[in-house]
Order: C-alpha cells, then sequence, then structure tokens
C-alpha cells in the first residue's frame, strides 16, 4: 500500500491456516485485511502441513486486493520462529504477533524480520507488525510498544486471552474490558498508528455484534478483528461514513482544487479555513466512501498534496 | 444417431420411442387433440373404497406391461410408491412402468423389483440410488426424464397414458375427495397429481386420513376418483415437509445471494408487479431475503410467488410483498399451513405452472427466477441431472420451464464444487439450455448471456464483478486445475427430454 495513513483497516478477518477450503476464498471476502492464523486455530499436529499450504498460498495470491497478515505462534514457542522462516518468503503484508506483552519482544520480531528481508533482498522495513495486546502486562506495556518499532503500524486488542489473564469473564457489554481498549488506544493515537479492537465470538448474536461496533468505533478504534465473514458488513455499515461528512468532504476536495488553481494551499469554506489537515480528513472520507461503493469519485494524490 | 441443435449425439430412438432432436425453446408447435380416458357411470350406492391396495390394484385390472404413478409431494418420506409396487409384485404382475412426478432417495427400495422384472422402466426422472445403479449399468431400466411442464405436456398429449394412478391423498373422504392439507401426512398443494387425475385410466387415492364425506376444501374431486384404500400411513411426515426452511450461512453462499439480488435490482424488474421464483435451498432462499428488504424497503409490492413454496414467501405474502402465491408444491409446514388458511395461496396443478402446450403457463408470467445448476458451460447450458461422476442423480424439476419463461433466469452457483471447477467447457449433461439462462451468478464474477448488453453495462455501472464467462472461467479452473475427463460407454441408460417433448440429450452409461 503506497500510502499508509490512508490504509483502511476496519475490518481484519481471521481465516484459519489450515483450511484450504476457508484460504481460497480469501480474495472474494470484501475485508479490508486477513490475519491467516497459525496460532490458536491449528492443532499442534498440523502445524507443519498449515505453514506450508498458508505459505503457499499467500505466493499464489498475487492479485492482492487486500492486506495479508499472518499471526504466527509467539516467538517463545516452538513454531514461531520456524513459521516466520516458511511464510515470509511468500510475501506477506506483515505479521500479527500474539502475546506481544513487552517492547522486547516485539523487537526481537524487528530483528528477525530485518534478518530476514536481508536474506530475501527487499526493502528494509517492507514487513510490519501489528502486536496483539492481550495481557495485562500487555496492556500497561502498550503504550512503549506502539513506539518501539517503526514496523508496528497497529496495536490489536485481544480480549480473550486478556480476560484469562485477569481472571474474569468476557460479558458482551464489554465493561471489563473498558480500561484495557482506553489504553491501547491511547497508546496507538499517541503513537500516530492505528488501533484494532477484539474478535466478537458469537456469530449468531449479529445485534450484540453491531452494539460493539459501534462503542469501539466512538471510542477511536479504527478496525476490528472478526472472526467469521458474515461480520465484514456490518463493520463497514457502521464505520461508513455518513452522507452530510461525504458531501462535506467532496465540497473540501472542490474548494482545494480551485486554491491550486490559484496556486494556493489554503482556501475558505463557508467561512472555515481548509487547509492541508482538513484536505486530507476529507480524502479519508471519501476514500471510504468509494471503498464502500458509496460514492463514485477519482481522487488523486497531486489534488491532496499538491503538485511537487 | 440424431443431433441436437446444440451439438449433442442422441439416440434414433429410445426405449421403443421416437427421439426428436431438441432445436430451440419456442418453436416446435403441438399437433393433434388432447388425450381422453373412457366415460364412466357411477350409480347411487356405489362404494369406492376398497379392502386393501390389493384389491384396489385387482379392480383397476392392472395388468403386464402397464404403466401406474404417483406424485412426489411426499418427496423423501412417500411409503406409498414402495407399498404399491410390492403388491404389484405380491400379484405376479411384470413389467410395470413408472410415470410418477418423480422418484426419491427412498424408492431405492424399488431396486430389487427392478432385477425381478416388475418394473421395466421410468417415464420420469429420478432422484438417488436408481439413477447411480443406471448409470453404472447394474439394472437394466430405461428412464426418461421431465420437466415438471413437460410431465404435464406428456400426459395431456397422451404421449404418456398412465394406467393406474396410485394419489397419495392425505385427507380424503370414502367418494375420494381429497386435499393434502391435513391428516398426518399433511404435504400441502397436491398440484403434480391433479395430472394424473385428470388424465389416468384408473385413479387410486390411498389415504392415512379417512374422513366422512364430504372432505373440504377439495383439491382433487370425487368425480376424477375410482377407488379409495385406507392404509396405516402413507409416510413419515419428519420427511415430507421440513419444520422450516431456513437461509444459509455460509458465507460464500451469502455472497453469491448478496450478488443476485444486486443482478435483479439492476434489471429495472423490482417494481411494483414483481413476480418471483427460487426453490427451497440456502442460497436461493438468502437471495429471497435480500429482495425482502429491498422491497419493503423501496415500499414494492409484488404480484406474486410461485412454484414450490416456501415459509419465507409465505411471510412475504402476509406482509403484502406479494398478492398471491401460486403453489405447486409446500415445502414447509408454515407453507402448508397457509394453502389451508389463507385465500391468496393459491394451489395450482403441475399444467397451469409450467406446461408450454396449453394457453399459457404461470411460468410465462415470471419476472425472475433464481435456478441452481451441478454445472454450467461456456455456452450457458446448465446441467442439473448429473454430477462430476457422471451419474444420473437428479430429477429435472421445473428448472428448463422456468428458465425458459421468465424475463430473467439467474443460475446461482458455486464456482467450485469439491474441488472441481463448476463452469466447464460443455456440461456433462444439458438439462436446460443456455438460449433461455441469462445471468449466471458465482462467488468469483457474474457472467451475463451477450444477448443482454444492456444488463451487462448497467451490472459494471454498478461495480459489480461482471466477467465474461470464459475469464470467469480460466480463473476458476487456475486455482483448480482441469479435471479429467470423463468416460462413458454407448449405452444410453436415459433420454433428457426438454419440455416442449424434443430429446436435448441423453445420459450414457460411465465406464467403470
Amino acid at each position: 500500500m503506497a500510502n499508509d495513513e490512508f490504509s483502511l483497516r476496519r475490518s481484519l478477518l481471521y481465516v484459519p491456516g489450515n483450511m484450504p477450503s476457508m484460504l481460497q476464498n480469501v480474495p472474494l471476502f470484501h475485508c479490508d485485511a486477513v490475519f491467516i492464523d497459525l496460532e490458536d486455530a491449528v492443532p499442534l499436529n498440523e502445524k507443519d502441513a498449515a505453514r506450508i499450504l498458508v505459505s503457499r498460498f499467500i505466493a499464489t495470491y498475487t492479485q492482492r486486493n487486500k492486506e495479508v497478515f499472518v499471526r504466527i505462534n509467539a516467538l517463545d514457542t516452538p513454531w514461531g520462529h520456524e513459521d516466520l522462516c516458511r511464510v515470509l518468503p511468500a510475501r506477506p503484508d506483515g505479521i500479527r504477533l500474539p502475546k506481544a506483552d513487552t517492547p522486547e519482544i516485539v523487537e526481537r520480531l524487528d530483528t528477525l524480520l530485518t534478518e530476514m528481508e536481508e536474506e530475501l533482498n527487499v526493502a528494509i522495513g517492507t514487513f510490519k507488525i501489528i502486536p496483539s495486546i492481550e495481557s495485562a502486562l500487555g496492556v500497561i506495556n502498550a503504550i512503549k510498544i506502539a513506539r518501539c518499532s517503526s514496523r508496528v503500524i497497529a496495536l490489536a486488542f485481544g480480549a480473550e486471552d486478556y480476560t484469562a489473564s485477569m481472571e474474569i469473564e468476557r460479558t458482551k457489554g464489554g465493561e471489563e474490558l473498558f480500561h484495557a481498549r482506553a489504553r491501547v488506544l491511547w497508546a496507538a493515537k499517541a503513537a500516530g498508528i492505528q488501533a484494532i479492537d477484539t474478535i466478537f465470538a458469537d456469530v449468531g448474536d449479529m445485534a450484540s455484534f453491531r452494539t460493539e461496533v459501534a462503542l469501539v468505533k466512538n471510542l477511536g478504534f479504527t478496525g476490528k478483528s472478526l472472526v467469521n465473514p458474515r461480520q465484514i458488513d456490518v463493520v463497514h455499515e457502521v464505520f461508513a461514513p455518513q452522507k452530510d461528512e461525504i458531501d462535506y468532504a467532496i465540497q473540501v476536495i472542490e474548494a482545494i482544487v480551485r486554491a491550486r488553481k490559484m496556486g494556493t494551499g489554503v482556501i475558505a469554506l463557508n467561512g472555515k479555513m481548509v487547509d492541508a489537515p482538513v484536505v486530507k480528513r476529507a480524502a479519508r472520507v471519501i476514500r471510504t466512501a468509494v471503498s464502500q461503493g458509496m460514492l463514485d469519485y477519482q481522487l488523486d494524490d497531486e489534488v491532496i498534496y499538491g503538485t511537487h | 444417431m440424431a443431433r441436437t441443435s446444440l451439438g449433442r449425439w442422441i439416440p434414433e430412438t429410445f426405449d421403443g420411442r421416437l427421439c426428436r432432436p431438441y432445436q430451440d425453446p419456442f418453436s416446435l408447435q403441438p399437433m393433434g387433440q388432447r388425450a381422453t380416458r373412457a366415460l364412466r357411470r357411477v350409480n347411487p350406492g356405489h362404494n369406492k373404497v376398497m379392502a386393501n391396495l390389493t384389491e384396489a390394484i385387482l379392480a383397476a385390472g392392472l395388468k403386464d406391461g402397464m404403466t401406474i404413478s404417483t406424485h412426489h409431494h411426499l418427496r423423501n418420506g412417500d411409503a406409498l410408491l414402495n407399498m404399491v409396487v410390492r403388491a404389484i409384485h405380491a400379484l405376479g404382475i411384470q413389467d410395470i412402468t413408472i410415470a410418477s412426478s418423480s422418484v426419491h432417495p427412498v424408492h431405492a427400495e424399488l431396486l430389487p423389483y427392478i432385477h425381478s422384472g416388475t418394473i421395466r422402466a421410468f417415464e420420469c426422472g429420478v432422484n438417488g440410488l436408481i439413477g447411480e445403479m443406471a448409470s453404472k449399468g447394474e439394472i437394466r431400466c430405461p428412464i426418461t426424464v421431465r420437466t415438471h411442464g413437460g410431465r404435464a405436456r406428456a400426459l395431456m398429449s397422451g404421449e404418456v397414458r398412465v394406467d393406474v394412478a396410485f394419489i397419495a391423498a392425505p385427507c380424503c373422504d370414502p367418494f375420494g375427495n381429497m386435499n393434502g392439507i391435513a391428516g398426518p401426512s399433511a404435504c400441502g398443494s397436491l398440484g403434480y397429481a391433479t395430472l394424473d387425475a385428470d388424465y389416468a385410466e384408473t385413479v387410486i387415492a390411498v389415504t392415512d386420513y379417512l374422513q366422512p364425506y364430504p372432505v373440504a376444501p377439495i383439491s382433487i374431486a370425487q368425480t376424477q376418483v375410482d377407488y379409495v384404500v385406507a392404509v396405516e400411513s402413507l409416510g413419515d411426515p419428519q420427511k415430507i415437509v421440513s419444520t422450516t426452511t431456513r437461509t444459509t450461512t455460509d458465507p460464500i453462499g451469502l455472497m453469491i445471494a448478496g450478488y443476485a439480488a444486486e443482478v435483479i435490482e439492476a434489471s429495472g424488474l423490482l417494481k411494483d408487479g414483481f413476480s418471483f421464483q427460487t426453490g427451497s435451498g440456502g442460497t436461493s432462499l438468502a437471495v429471497a431475503d435480500r429482495l425482502r428488504d429491498k422491497m419493503l424497503a423501496a415500499g414494492i409490492k409484488g404480484s406474486f410467488g410461485s412454484g414450490g413454496i416456501t415459509g419465507y414467501f409465505v411471510d412475504m405474502l402476509e406482509q403484502g410483498l406479494f398478492r398471491t402465491l401460486f403453489d405447486v408444491q409446500c415445502f414447509d409446514l408454515q407453507a402448508v399451513r397457509s394453502i389451508g388458511s389463507n385465500p391468496g395461496h393459491v394451489e395450482i396443478g403441475a399444467d397451469m405452472y409450467a406446461n408450454p402446450f396449453n394457453g399459457g403457463a404461470i411460468v410465462n408470467q415470471l419476472d425472475v427466477v433464481i435456478l441452481g445448476a451441478t454445472e454450467v458451460d461456456v455456452d450457458f447450458n446448465v446441467n442439473v441431472n448429473t454430477e462430476s461422476n457422471g451419474y444420473l442423480l437428479h430429477n429435472t424439476g421445473g428448472h428448463s420451464d422456468t428458465a425458459a419463461g421468465a424475463k430473467l433466469s439467474i443460475i446461482t452457483v458455486p464456482s467450485i464444487r469439491g474441488r472441481l471447477p463448476i463452469i466447464r467447457d460443455a456440461v456433462t449433461t444439458i438439462t436446460t439450455p443456455g438460449e433461455t439462462i441469462d445471468v449466471i451468478v458465482t462467488e468469483r464474477g457474474i457472467a451475463v448471456n451477450d444477448r443482454h448488453s444492456d444488463l451487462k453495462e448497467e451490472l459494471l455501472r454498478r461495480h459489480l464483478p461482471v466477467k465474461d464467462i470464459r475469464e470467469l472461467q480460466q480463473e476458476i479452473v487456475a486455482l483448480t486445475g482441469q479435471p479429467k475427463p470423463l468416460e462413458f460407454e454407448d449405452d444410453v441408460i436415459a433420454v433428457i427430454e426438454y419440455r416442449d417433448g424434443s430429446i436435448i440429450d441423453c445420459v450414457r452409461r460411465v465406464k467403470a
């Protein structure tokens, strides 16, 4: 993705790494990204086979229409390192690192990725990292984790392991998660990266799922991990910009186009100043709307940033 | 050998009947008169009730070489056909032809009677093991597969003459008035049996719920019925109708359904007066579900839903989204309850439903039909009869009838099944000609028949994944590889009759 700032990561779908019938459909789902799972979804006796399957799948998935992350096994397990060695040559976009409880764990992954990048002869920093914040320790360290590597593009909160580490039950209302979510959000926003909320496991309960998506959107999360493709549309609906937002964004873009013709980067619209941050926000709204099929609009980087 | 216009080689004759090669969907003109049967006289005091099936068979005069029929409203719960054949066998009668409206997997019980010579042939399509055994050459028994409308045509034209019809009557009186809405074997509509009641030489009503005269409402009347037999049970109610029919939760099925609903919306047909038919499969119901939402959102009032009816359609009738349901077969309990109580829910016969050779069938009034397939090909031909192993496993149903009749016929099908690509260069068996198929919807893209360039442009304008069918095929084959071709022997085990009586394809024995 050329410009990471505009990478939409609203819907990030888990796909088990040991099921060919599901992997073959990855290109079809309308989610923004997938987490191909080598960790919890794959039984111990299938770890090897899953690595082969996943690396073959990613290598053949050349017409990428979404980001591909691989959730490897934790680096302190017997499988984590080998997972990396097997899947990175297939060029996923990045790694979702489970149990990222400390910045040191993430830094260790960063080092391994750099080594692999050198070996594979790809640019340093190609492989991104999404650390999973999924324990009390991880929540406490979230602020440092978010800043420990330039590869870290988002923090992903994992409530299932988090509640287990807290020795509490997860509820549908999610009150018990409030503090942890807030801290993960602060850490991500302060570091200027994205924040991805936890999965919602009850696929049958779409009403509660929708409520939770609305809640986390309002809190500031930029996306949500998903366990079933049926959840994708709900996330996109809730995250979709409103019509007046889109209308305003188009006015902003049209105003800035006029401004650039006049040789300036600033213009007034309805008495308010339109400058770079306003244009960027408008562009984000338009790209979101276009990506969801709500709008047919060609938007060039030149319009947003001006001619170099 | 003769060649159809679609390039299929078919035998000159099959089971003693001349095979007319298929030419096109609409131009074959029928000749002659409707079939008829002998007049009869019943005087006051006449008793129609027979002590048992055997007595009724004897009274009907069933002899070697004759043809019998049943209807398939009891679906895989049907016990009657097996019961009838056992009784025929016990009487030592041989060479019987079965001309039922359909045969289900439960009728695999008939296999020994095919071996023994009690059954000679099937003048109807078969679902399940009988077709498989015929495909393997393990039974010798010619099968003529017909559409629902084609069966109506064949009975009406006299091409198929039923000597004795055994009509499962879920609720019946001693004089033969019957309906399907009450009793332990209630199945709702008796639409496929009305033809047998009209044209069979002798009509025997068989019931497990004999009620005092008169039974009402009347689906099939006493004037059509010669004998009435009470039996303990007509079948297994669990397997006759489903308790409920549900939409799919499979994400691929939902994706296909979503695209299909978008295609319907883009076609411009979704407006007041909209008419629609779909099956009872999970993906079909998911399409209905999406359409219901679109109709409610836009305040659209449809005219009718038709075919096999599910609770989904009943809900749409009750919500005012359709004025009428034309019901030839009920798929679930909710449909059975509705047909017995809602005047807008109309029981129709297979003739009115789909017969091409009458004053006009309901399928001709359809805007949109959603259909399935076991395979499709790059010419939009559809196979629903044979599977990837080449075995004849499915009956045609109303597939070709509704495809020919509807303004927009849409095939919804996953692009891959069990590692096999579903879009082929040529389908194994042509059930429904591509000339009558408008759109094929898969999860990997939507293929539009070249005849509909306007629709294609509109779909592209709406950013739907429209692809040339060959391009779509290549994309699928790139994943699956090209399957090994099936190998067949020369001998023909079944012919696939098109709705007008021409032969569109045949099924050959699979090489062992």
